[in-house]
Order: structure tokens, then sequence, then C-alpha cells
């Protein structure tokens, strides 16, 4: 079919044709049994996924699922956490928009429209956001949909909705931003304000269920007799989305009325400007590299403290890693708030901290030796300086580990302040997690740009599979062992051959 | 003498940009329709500022540009139609085919669709680029990739072409071939404004050099122009931009 150029259709298919290619391209890897492989594999993992589903929701489409206020909580509840998670998401994919460079230049100086460029962009974050969401709740779905009737399938369109709505918003804040703190601080400013959103509303939900009924679990508070009691009543229109999600065709027409008409609302009265922005972004590269080309100063006297120190500061100028190492440590706060509300008690809430810090460990150490072992920008000047590669990777890792123990230390101090067996079974295990997902990521290291850290998950899938379940075993491990079982030992070797088996098929460096 | 009824390609008129400093101060420079002009300086010295300004790829702090005839501020798209931007870095996607990636490129200079196809494919024949038209942009060499930006550039047959550092990083082959299709373009009467470290390349291809030095124009001319100018015949032009450069008042000060 042949579309006018430079129309908003004509951009649509040129973005789609990209997307579709990097799909394929990212699936295949160029080998079509790859794909294939991983096809099984996806499907296996969805068939599994779905099996659970129906396992959790049966018990409850057996008690009969109606309007009631507990089913409304518990459905907005369960909205209210993709919600948060979308607009995060939305609000970081919108910021992308105005930032990438890649092609902007080419299209910026081309006499096509902005506005269309625009418009089909942020149709692509809204429905990106809207398909991830999809994916996730897709289980849930599909289990109350086979067991209670298709009327869930309507969950969709609220998915869809609110993965325009996020996007929408997503703009409007990002313009904001713009305005308020100006272009050059945007792009961090947004990327902290989606990691406290994202991280937000779970954690403030976690915190309300371990300060007011002593539970870790989130939905502790949508199933409170007192939340319950509280709520409005079924005919409220606050419970329209989750109406919506249960197959009220008024409320789901509403709802994708309101999330659909706010994106394009803020598509027309916004598309004007973003080239504007875009090119006032475009400006920032020159203007951060001069003033922060006076301020590199290593003083340092050994090699390794000249590495340590480069290491140091390329994170700590990678806002995007800032972003992501600050959810990390918001996800800490509920363990941290657990333990002062237990604070003195030999109570079982070290056996849920333990665990919650030892993932972190392993999660955190994974993504910070990514950047220093792969995500190397100079990697030939590295390798051809007179240092053994030996020095290289002792100074890597010793700046990883320092910036986990930096960040993990005073919760461990807490711990120690209040159960020092609790501390040391959670300091040995996050040890172990971190130093565990530093060697799978030493293991398959590959040379890699650090704005590729994105995309560290799908260029070594087995190296993310190995370090997540490594990193699982040994909180499972940690749980176990303040429970006090001596069946901690059995999943410390099982955690011990996974990583063995990563060993093994590892591909050999020289 | 004749008088040129063609406006010029390009005229700036006090153009200024700051970041955290002034980059560009009060820039004044015209260069004519069919002219081949180099722009040189040292590294930092605006010279791809000065170019993104006029590609309409930044916005001047003050000053306009007008690009034959017509103001870049006031009629963006107008001065756009007739102009191409190449980069220092090449702008291919990895996952287009250079014969796609071209098809593209003419339809953002809307450019029906056959039209668009076949000067593609005159372009990529021309570049020496027929092996390689099916083939993902990705696995191309960056030879190949500034050879395809450069067939982007020339697709919706520009009146003026900016290009930045469009040697950096070439062979000799591909080099040869840029410089021949520049030289080439400029006989056809089309201005070639062109930023480049290689001395030799502005020495040998541009009718007028310009040298900017700290955000400001401090000589500009032809080779013996410059070379009259620091008062020393036979002078080779890495010697008259070492001169220049050196005595500009602001390198002086620093």
């Amino acid at each position: 079919m042949s579309l006018a150029p430079a129309t908003t259709l004509w951009f649509a298919r040129h973005e789609l044709t990209l997307a579709w290619r990097e799909f394929v391209g990212m699936l295949t890897g160029g080998r079509r049994t790859r794909g294939i492989a991983i096809v099984v594999t996806v499907a296996i993992a969805a068939l599994t996924l779905h099996l659970l589903a129906i396992g959790l929701v049966s018990p409850w489409v057996a008690a009969g699922i109606g309007p009631d206020k507990p089913t409304l909580l518990l459905v907005s509840g369960f909205g209210m956490l993709f919600f948060s998670a979308m607009l995060s998401q939305g609000l970081e994919s919108v910021t992308r928009a105005y930032y990438a460079r890649s092609d902007l230049d080419l299209i910026l100086s081309s006499p096509a429209s902005a506005r269309h460029l625009f418009a089909v962009r942020t149709a692509a974050v809204a429905g990106s956001t809207m398909l991830l969401a999809c994916l996730l709740a897709s289980p849930l779905i599909d289990a109350l949909w086979l067991l209670d009737g298709p009327r869930w399938l309507a969950a969709y369109g609220v998915l869809a909705a609110l993965g325009a709505l996020s996007a929408a918003i997503g703009i409007l804040v990002t313009i904001a931003l713009f305005r308020i703190v100006g272009p050059k601080r945007t792009r961090l400013v947004s990327q902290i304000v989606a990691a406290v959103i994202g991280a937000g509303f779970v954690i403030g939900v976690q915190a309300a269920a371990i300060l007011y009924y002593g539970s870790y679990s989130r939905l502790t508070v949508f199933q409170s007799a007192d939340v319950i009691a509280g709520a409005p009543g079924p005919s409220n229109p606050l419970w329209i989305p989750a109406r919506a999600a249960m197959g009220d065709p008024p409320a789901l027409v509403l709802m994708l009325a309101s999330g659909l008409g706010a994106l394009l609302v803020v598509i027309a009265l916004t598309a004007s400007s973003y080239g504007r922005h875009a090119i006032s972004a475009a400006g920032l590269g020159e203007a951060r590299t001069r003033r922060g080309s006076a301020a590199v100063r290593f003083r340092s006297v050994s090699v390794g403290e000249t590495l340590r120190a480069k290491e140091w500061k390329l994170l700590a100028r990678d806002p995007w890693l800032l972003s992501q190492t600050l959810m990390q440590i918001l996800y800490l706060l509920p363990p941290a708030l657990l333990l002062w509300v237990n604070f003195g008690e030999t109570s079982g809430a070290h056996v849920v901290v333990v665990p919650v810090l030892v993932m972190a460990c392993g999660q955190l150490a994974g993504g910070l030796a990514w950047l220093a072992i792969s995500g190397e920008d100079a990697h030939d000047l590295v390798a051809t300086a007179p240092v053994t590669p030996r020095t290289v990777l002792a100074a890597k890792i010793e700046a990883v580990t320092a910036v986990v123990a930096v960040i993990l230390a005073p919760l461990l101090a807490l711990m120690a302040l209040s159960n020092p067996t609790a501390a040391v079974i959670a300091g040995i295990c996050g040890a172990l997690a971190a130093a565990s997902a530093t060697a799978i990521q030493l293991w398959f290291r590959t040379i890699a740009r650090r704005a590729m850290f994105r995309r560290r998950q799908v260029a070594s899938r087995t190296a993310t599979i190995s370090e997540a379940f490594v990193s699982i075993l040994w909180a499972g491990t940690g749980a176990v062992w303040a429970a006090g079982s001596w069946l901690a030992i059995v999943v410390a070797i099982l955690a011990v051959l996974v990583l063995g088996f990563a060993r093994l098929i590892a591909p050999r460096h020289p | 003498m004749p008088v040129s009824v063609h406006p010029p390609a390009l005229v700036i008129s006090g153009l200024a940009k700051s970041y955290d400093r002034p980059v560009i101060t009060g820039l004044d420079l015209t260069v004519n329709a069919g002219e081949f002009y180099a722009l040189l300086g040292p590294n930092g010295a605006g010279k791809t500022t000065i170019l993104r300004m006029v590609a309409g790829l930044l916005q001047p702090d003050a000053g306009t540009i007008a690009v034959f005839g017509t103001d870049t501020a006031r009629d963006p798209l107008a001065a756009r139609r007739v102009t191409a931007w190449v980069s220092d870095e090449p702008m291919v996607y990895d996952r287009l085919t250079p014969l796609e990636y071209l098809e593209f490129v003419a339809g953002l200079w809307q450019i029906p669709a056959g039209d668009a196809r076949r000067r593609a494919r005159d372009l990529i024949e021309w570049l020496g680029l027929s092996q390689h038209a099916d083939a993902f942009c990705g696995g191309l060499s960056k030879g190949m990739l500034q050879k395809v930006a450069l067939a982007g550039a020339l697709v919706h047959d520009p009146r003026l072409i900016i290009l930045d550092e469009p040697l950096t990083g070439l062979d000799a082959g591909s080099a040869r071939q840029v410089k021949d299709v520049l030289i080439e373009k400029v006989r056809g009467g089309v201005t070639v404004i062109m930023t480049t470290h290689i001395l030799e390349v502005a020495e040998r291809m541009a009718e007028r050099i310009g040298v900017v030095s700290r955000g400001r124009l401090v000589a500009e001319g032809t080779l013996a122009e410059l070379r009259a100018r620091i008062g020393r015949g036979n002078t080779s032009l890495e010697e008259i931009f070492l001169d220049l450069v050196a005595a500009s008042p602001e390198t002086a000060a620093a």
C-alpha cells in the first residue's frame, strides 16, 4: 500500500517496520532455530503461569464473584498496582522520545512535520505500555475468563485505557519539567519521578500493611475489614475502572473514551512543541561535556585506585543507572520499615527481611557488574594499557562490591542491633548473591557500550536467567537459614549447582 | 561586472549561541549560490554549532539565518526543503536497507513513492552500493554508511548541502568518491558547505575558506586572499590556518 509521504500513517508504518525488525532480530539473533526455541520456551512459561493463575483464582470463582465492595476494592487495588507501573514506564518512554537522538537530527532537519512523528511515537509509548501490562496481567485475566466467563476480557480494555492515560500524563509531566527545571535537568528529574511513581504505590501499600496489619503482603490492605467497611458503596463512581474490568459495558466505554480521549487531546495540544523541546534537548550534549570536563581529577596513586575512581565517577554520572539504583533502594524501604516495627522482637519478621536483602544484593550487583565489566566505553584503551587484565577485573569488581556494601550496610547495621544472627545470615548470603551475580556477568561478559544497559537482559538471556535463579536460591538459603532449618544447606547446594551450570555453559574467553 | 540576481545560498548575521559560556558570538557569514565553501577551525571553535543552527537543529540565541533568501526562523520548512544535512556520524537505521533508507528520506522531503524509488536506485548505483542495496545498514562498514548518508542528502535534490566532517574515518577510495560526488554537485549549481580538519581537502576543493576560532569568523576568502592576508605567498593552508588561529584575539587572550 502506498501512503502519502511524511503523514502520520506513513511515519506509523516506518516505526512499525523498524520495531518489528528490531523485535525479530532481538528474538532470533539472526538464527531461525533460536527464534523457535525462544517461542517454545515462552509458550511453556505462559502455560505454566496460566495454570498457576487458574489455581489461584479457582477458590475465588467458586465462592462467586459479584460487584460487591470487597471484590471492587481488590480489583481496584490490582488496577492501581498496574497503573503505577504503567505510569512510570510511560513517563520514562516519553522522556526518551524527546532525548533519543538516533534519527531526530535527520527528521528535524527535513521539512516533514515533527507533529506527525510525535503523534506516532506517543501512540507507540501508549501501545507498548499497554502491551506489557496486558502480558503481565494475561494469566490472571485469562484464568478469570476461562472460569468465570468472557466478561473479564474487558479488563484488557481497561489496561488499554490506562496505557493511553499513562502516555498522556507522561507527556504533560515531561513538558511541565521542561518548563520548570529546563531541558538540562528534565531527563534526570523525570527518571527519578518515574522511579518514585513506579515504586511509590507498591511501597505505600506494603508500608500500610506492615504498620497497621503486621503483614508483608500488599493484598492485606485491600482485604482488610476496616478498609472494606470504610470504602464507598458499589455504585460510587470511584469503582468505574473496577466495574469496567469486570465487564460492565457503560463503565468500559467510559474508561476507553477517557483514556484514549485524554491521549488525543494531549497530543493535539502539545505536538506542536515537540520539535522545539527536542531541539532544546539536542544542545545539551555539548554543554554538559564542557562543564563536566573541568571537574574530572584523578588523584589516585595506584592503577587499581585510578580504575576504581573511574568506575565510581561514571556510575555516579549515569542518570538512568541512578534512577534504577534509586528504585532498588526504594524497594528496600518496606523491609527497613518491617525491621523498625519489629525492633527488639525475635518474631519471624527477619525471615521475611533476610531474603529481600539478599535478592537486592544480587540484583544490584548484577546491574552494576554489567556496567563495570561489559559496559566499558573505552574497552580498547583499558585493554592496551600497561595493566594486567587481572588488575583491571579486580578493580572493577571492588568498585561494584563497594557500592553494594555502602547501600546495604545501613540496613544490615539496623538488623544487627535487633537480631545479630539474622544480620550475619543476610550479610553472608547477600555477599554470596552479589559475588555470584558478579561472577556470572564476568563469565558472560561482552563488549558493549554503557548506553546499551537497557538491553543487557536480552544480550544474554542465559546470563540473566542464571543470575535471577542464583539470587533467588541464595535468598531462599537466607530465609531457610534464618528460620533455623538445616534445609538451608540443600538450597545453598542448589545455588552452587546453578552457578556451576552457568560456568559450564558460559562462553570461553581467551 | 555582472550583478547576480540570485540571493546568496546562506546569509548569517549577528549569530550568537551560549551554553555554559558563549560559543558563537556575533557571527556574520555569507556563502554564494553554487559555491564550495570550507569552514575550518580548531576543535571546539563552534563549527558544528554554526552548521546545526543553519540546519535547524539548534536554536540561536540571537541573529538571523537566511537560506536562499528565506529566513529560517520565519519559514523553517521552506528553508529545510532546499537543504540537506550530513553529520559526521552517519544517521542511518541499522535495520533498514540502503534502498529503504533512501526511500524513507525521500518521503521526509515528500517526494512521491515512484520518484523516490527511481532516485534511490540511481544514487545507489552511482555511489557503488548496488551490491549492498538489500542488506541491512547495520552490517555495512563506516565508509559505506557515510556513502548511504550522503545518498540520503542527495535524494531530494537539495540546493544547499551542509556536511560536518564528511571524510572522517573513510578510506582513500571512499573519500575520493565522496569528494568527486560533491565536486560534481557544485558543478551542477549546488552549494556545498563543509567542515573538515583535513586542510588539503579544503585547499584543493573549496572556492572560499572561512576560519572560525572561539565562535568568531577570524578570516575568510580564497586561498590567495588568505595568503595575502598573512603576507606570505606560496604558503600551505596549514601554515595560514595555524597563523590565523594563533593570531585571533581570543586565542591570544587565552
